[in-house]
């Protein structure tokens, strides 16, 4: 007998509204692991990349709650490797786009010291903008 | 040879002697690069998300004045944009092949920016190293008048100038072009897996102790493996891996600091240009006493 796994519609949803976001077909991943043995930052993370793509297939809004997404680095070390041809930093610039586009940041800049702003180049603090802010 | 040249932000600044040690190595190839008469910030970042165009604007409108340039007769009839950053390299190349392979796109940014020309999706966006490689390592040795003789230097590449594919300049697991060069200007490649591991990037304003970690990881593997030096291409891999050496120093004890260069400051130093050119002033760590101690600097060859 064949065993078929049944999405709510409010799972099915939330899939949609990523895939859309990314441009990613995200029910193509194996869960063959690749991913998460390249990341980086994978010792920082609570669940790692292949498990943050298996809960968006599955439609787990709860993956909102994971600090994964905000530790990707968009270094696309995933995306060259990945044999499925997907592009997971699509998918965590689409989850972190979910709430940024709700104006929740992910970063105030104003808490960083006069020091660190002196420091810091321009392209740090645009570039971290853009991926901490809406 | 005159090329379009887009600085962007950083090497106005923080990253000055990138631009300064590059502008001089290029005349001395005979490469004119023509700074774009006016450009605005590419944005740093290539937008992730399919339904964002707002945050390609930038970049494609720093690719209509290369249109310009060429109308204006600052260049001929190149469509070529030579950029020296990396995070630069890879937002405006990212922008350009997605408006070129999306018409709608193109159509739909070029409607918005309606005060300007339209963006015909001519351009050729390239990195300073890719010109290098076009013009031969040959040239490059012929130029060498100040040869590292065996300094050790582990190039690191970081993500953009790989990653992804469709933007790299060279194989995104096996990168070879920085490896070539430092060989031409007579000193010791120091290979080690860690040069395309990823520096950190942005996560250094979120978070300054991952971004050591990882800055740790990276300069002690290249200094396991005999670097005495690291060449790279990136202001902000050089923030990390440079400037952020006083975080790491500070978390361990027994780290030695090691110079960070831009490769076309290395260049410069090989090719024996005025000291003014390098721009120590703004590296982190002072590379002075390793290039005193090998007797490359403080000689009288400088013209």
């Amino acid at each position: 007998m064949i065993k078929k796994l049944k999405l709510s519609d409010k799972n099915v949803d939330f899939l949609k509204k990523i895939e859309e976001l990314s441009g990613e077909v995200i029910t193509r991943c194996d869960q063959c692991g690749i991913c998460s043995a390249s990341c980086p930052m994978v010792s920082e993370m609570d669940i790692t990349p292949s498990q943050l793509m298996r809960m968006v297939q599955l439609g787990e809004s709860e993956v909102m709650e994971s600090k994964a997404m905000w530790l990707c680095a968009s270094c696309f070390t995933c995306t060259v490797r990945c044999p499925r041809g997907l592009d997971l930093s699509k998918v965590a610039e689409a989850l972190r786009q979910v709430e940024l586009r709700q104006a929740i940041d992910h970063i105030d800049v104003k808490k960083l010291s006069k020091d660190e702003m002196k420091r810091l180049p321009q392209i740090a603090l645009i570039s971290g903008m853009r991926k901490f802010t809406g | 040879m005159k090329v379009s040249y887009y600085p962007g932000c950083t090497l106005k600044t923080k990253a000055r002697n990138f631009e300064t040690s590059a502008l001089a190595v290029a005349e001395k190839l005979g490469i004119e690069l023509i700074e774009l008469s006016r450009w605005n910030c590419c944005g740093t970042v290539f937008s992730l998300t399919d339904d964002d165009l707002i945050h390609h604007v930038a970049p494609i409108r720093n690719l209509i004045r290369v249109q310009e340039m060429n109308k204006n007769g600052l260049v001929e009839n190149d469509h070529r944009l030579v950029t020296l950053c990396s995070m630069c390299y890879n937002t405006l190349k990212r922008a350009n092949i997605r408006v070129k392979e999306k018409p709608d796109d193109l159509k739909k940014i070029n409607d918005f920016m309606y005060l300007e020309e339209d963006y015909k999706g001519n351009v050729e966006v390239i990195h300073f190293l890719e010109l290098i490689k076009d013009i031969g390592f040959e040239k490059i040795k012929e130029n060498v008048t100040n040869p590292f003789k065996g300094l050790k230097i582990a190039p690191y590449y970081g993500c953009m100038l790989l990653r992804p594919k469709e933007v790299g300049i060279d194989d995104p697991e096996e990168p070879v072009i920085q490896e070539e060069l430092i060989f031409a200007l007579g000193a010791e490649v120091i290979d080690n897996p860690y040069k395309k591991v990823c520096c950190g990037s942005y996560q250094t304003i979120r978070d300054k102790q991952v971004v050591s970690n990882l800055a740790y990881d990276i300069l002690t593997h290249a200094q396991n493996a005999g670097a005495e030096a690291i060449s790279l291409s990136c202001p902000l891999c050089a923030f990390n891996l440079d400037s952020r050496q006083k975080e790491i120093k500070e978390k361990h004890s027994d780290f030695t600091r090691i110079p960070v260069f831009y490769f076309t400051q290395l260049m410069a130093i090989g090719f024996g240009l005025n000291e003014d050119y390098y721009g120590f002033d703004l590296n982190y760590v002072n590379p002075e006493p390793l290039l005193k101690e090998k007797n490359l600097i403080g000689r009288n060859n400088a013209k």
